[in-house]
Parts: structure tokens; sequence; C-alpha cells
């Protein structure tokens, strides 16, 4: 680890001072990841500034009915909270399907928004890794390439954004809000991560002074009838291969609200709104689902290690679509 | 940099930390506690868990800085005087130690599930020590070391 100034912030205007004309300057949200990239010389930052004692850790019901979560809750703390669970039950299920409980329990919301891709290249130094090194090449393409991108990807870059929470968030229309020393702004979630394209190595549109102070969620009524579903290697503590974030509500035999979004399978989280034109007004049948479901794969750009991701998509919609059906007649 | 960190009930200063250090190496080689393990280094391997603030947290992931403070427990604040802890005894009991690497992790995070959960059911355990890894895959004797302790 390359060595660095650290200083700790105590309240936002401060810690946006700290970091403003240091474009080598990093925020310490819980490290989680962070820390772990600079262990690898991945990351080395000149300065951290550490801003885990900043006071954004509120989870508060807002007066229009939305949820204002502060970017420091901590992972765990945000999927047991009882206005989560009952009114967006597809985000607690989505980050409890992340990491380990140690990890949930320090990771915060802004560092999960920011964390980097798992992509081995990415990791290995010794790799070429457009991300790492911009101009160095890609050598996921035409190598170990089967938990990689398949929607949005360039001739640059096949990495995917790791995080479930954000797949969540992108199906619930969240905002980010972002502060510097020129004031603040606010990021729709699906205008919050980029794709690749010719500059893999800039992953949000978040500016390098500015930092990450709350996300916001609108009132999502269907959202009461959501939910997470993550395939993996493993049943737990592993990257998805794919997943998918859905809310649905049919009126007698017709789709009348949907919201889907993808994780695992680009570099931002991916809401399909393909799949949404297919399925809204449509029947709620498992013939429309999987119209749906392939109008929204028919995109694709798949590699041969990374090939059964369309047809592990396609089925994984059709399943939490029909989960939600029967759920929403239960209910 | 100074660090003050109230480590198992006890207020400690830590001079000289280099920021680059982790809580884990502050503890294993400044505080003279080598409980908490220092393997993987990624929060992969759980080997490390201590309770930061009351809550499980991957040592080797927590920045020295971060750790001001805060109070950490570790595996060896566990034990009342000489009477094991009784998920530390029902390890002991069950055999759930192969090469022991693992084990101090396991015990702070089987500790926390049952202060939470006092009954938990296979897939909760199985699921609460997810972010623990055994590479002698020891998971059967663990498994029952958990049982055991949830049941004394």
């Amino acid at each position: 680890m390359k060595s660095f100034a650290y200083v700790s912030a105590r309240d936002v205007p401060t810690a946006v001072s700290a970091i403003a004309g240091s474009p080598n300057a990093k925020f310490l949200g819980g490290g989680t990841n962070l820390v772990d990239l600079m262990r690898g010389n991945i990351e080395q930052p000149d300065t951290i500034v550490d801003i885990t004692r900043l006071p954004l850790t509120g989870v508060d019901l807002l007066p229009d009915g939305g949820v204002r979560i502060g970017a420091l809750v901590r992972n765990s703390h945000l999927a047991a909270h009882p206005l989560i669970r009952s009114r967006y039950p597809v985000l607690s299920q989505a980050i409890l399907l992340g990491a380990s409980a140690q990890l949930r329990n320090m990771a915060t919301v802004g560092g999960n928004l920011l964390q980097r891709t798992r992509c081995l290249y990415f990791y290995d130094t010794a790799a070429a890794c457009n991300k790492r090194a911009p101009g160095s090449g890609c050598d996921a393409i035409g190598g170990f390439n089967r938990n990689h991108a398949i929607l949005g990807v360039s001739d640059n870059c096949l990495a995917t954004h790791p995080s479930d929470m954000c797949v969540a968030l992108a199906m619930l229309d969240a905002t980010v809000e972002v502060e510097s020393t020129r004031g603040v702004r606010r990021i729709p979630m699906n205008e919050f991560h980029v794709l690749p394209g010719d500059t893999p190595h800039v992953e949000t549109s978040l500016a390098a002074d500015e930092l990450v102070t709350a996300v916001e969620l609108p009132s999502v009524a269907v959202a009461a009838n959501s939910r997470y579903r993550k395939v993996r290697d493993r049943a737990s503590y592993a990257f998805a291969l794919v997943s998918v974030a859905a809310a649905l509500e049919v009126t007698g035999t017709t789709v009348t609200q949907v919201r889907l979004a993808l994780g695992g399978v680009s570099a931002k989280p991916w809401r399909a709104t393909k799949a949404e034109e297919v399925l809204l007004g449509a029947p709620a049948t498992e013939e429309s689902f999987r119209q749906a479901a392939a109008a929204e794969l028919a995109a694709a750009t798949a590699r041969p290690g990374n090939e059964f991701k369309i047809g592990l998509a396609e089925r994984t919609i059709v399943a939490v679509l029909r989960e939600l059906v029967t759920k929403g007649d239960a209910a | 940099m100074r660090v003050n960190i109230t480590v198992n009930g006890e207020a400690r200063q830590v001079d000289d930390v280099w920021p680059g250090e982790s809580l884990l190496y502050v503890l294993r080689e400044r505080l003279g506690l080598p409980g908490s393990k220092n393997a993987c280094e990624q929060g992969e391997c759980g080997s490390c868990t201590v309770y930061m603030d009351g809550t499980p947290v991957c040592a080797c992931l927590v920045a020295a800085g971060q750790a001001e403070g805060r109070e950490v427990r570790t595996v060896e604040g566990l034990a009342s005087g000489d009477t094991l802890d009784r998920v530390q005894q029902a390890f002991v009991d069950a055999g759930a130690v192969q090469c022991g690497f693992c084990t101090p992790g396991l015990v702070v995070a089987a500790h926390d599930l049952l202060t939470r959960t006092p009954q938990p059911s296979d897939p909760e355990i199985r699921e609460a020590l997810a972010g623990n890894l055994c590479r002698c895959t020891g998971y059967e004797k663990i498994l029952d070391a958990v049982r055991m302790a949830a049941r004394s």
C-alpha cells in the first residue's frame, strides 16, 4: 500500500473542502472495497478523507411518502429498517443477498454505489485492463469472461457492476444526492452509473470532488409487491451471475404496473425498459413474460464464456414475474 | 498518528500508527492480541472478525483511523476469566477445530448469531457463518458446535 495522508472529517463542509482541489484524494466510507483496492495498489490515493463520522446516518420518511437514506447508513441497518422492509422489500432482499454479515455491517450506502467491479483482470495488476490502466487493453475479452457483461458492453471493457443494492435502487427510480464546494446536485439513479464506451475508467457521473450525501426513494406503491432474485454459483456469499429486481401490479388479468432491473449483466444496474414496455397493458401470462424478457435481451452481446447469461437472464425474469403474480393474488 | 480504542473493556492508546495499518494489525502487532487472525486480508475469509461498536466486522478492512474512539471486542474478550464462553466451550467439546486458523473468527461470528438469534435453524447458522471460510473444510463439526452452544 502506498503512503497517504489521513484526514478525519466531522461535517460535510469540512469533508468536501478537504477533497476540493485534490484530484488524487478519496473519501473513505466503510472501506470494505477501497481498503482492499489500496492494499493491492489498484487504488493509490495520496489523501484519504475518512467520512465515517459525518452525520449522514438517518433513514427518514419524507412528506411525499418517499424515504431519504443517509449515505453513511450501514447496509445491514438499511436492510433491517422497518420502513424499507415494509415499503421496499426488494431493497431489503437485495442487500441481504450481497456480501457477508461482516461486510454488510461495515459497508455504507454511498460506498455500495461507488464500489468497483470484481473483474479478475481489474484486480490483477499484471493483466491488461482499460479500467485500471486506460489504453492497456482488456484481457477479459478472449479471456475468462464467464462473470462478465452482456448488455451495454464495449470493445474496451466487459466488466459488470457488482452491487445488488443498486439494482433495486435502479428499479425504484431512486435519486442520488451529491455535494461539493460548488453546491448540491441530484442525479437520477439510472444516470448515476455510465456505460464503458471508450472510457471504461469513468464509471459514474459523479465529479471527483463530489460526495454522495443521500439516496432518496420516491413513494412507489407497487414496490410493496416486489422481489429480488439472485442467481449465483453458491447459495450465499457470491456475486450475481444474473439478478432481477421486479415489482408488478396486475389488475384483473392485465399488467397495470411493472418495473424491472437486472444485475450482473452490465457495467451499470440495468433498467429493463424494453421489457417493461412489452409488459405494460399485456396479459399477465407466461407468454408475455417470455416475450418481454426476449425483447430486453435482444440487444445482448455475449462471448463464449458468458453466452449462458442470456438464457439465464430471460428465465430469471420470467420466474420472478410469475412469482409476483402469485404473491399479488395472495395479497 | 495516535489511535484511542477501547479493547475488551479497557481504554488503550496506541502511538506511531501508520494510517495504512488496519485495525487487525493494531490489535495483533501493537496491542499483543493475536487471537484475530490475518489470512486473506480482503474481507473474504472472516478470520479477523471482531466486534466493533457491537457488530462483527472484518478487522483487516478497517483502517486504523476508523477505529478511533470505537469499542472493540476480540475473541480474547469473550471468556469470563478462566471460564470459556459457551461458544468457545462448544467448539472444544464438538472438536470443531482443525488447523485452528479460522476458529477465532467463527467463534465471534457464532457468538453474534446466538446473541441475536438464540435458537437458529440450520439455514440460519449457515447464512450467518457464510463470511467465515474454513480451508480445512471442517464445517460439519462447526455446525455441531453452534447447535451445541445454542442448547447450552
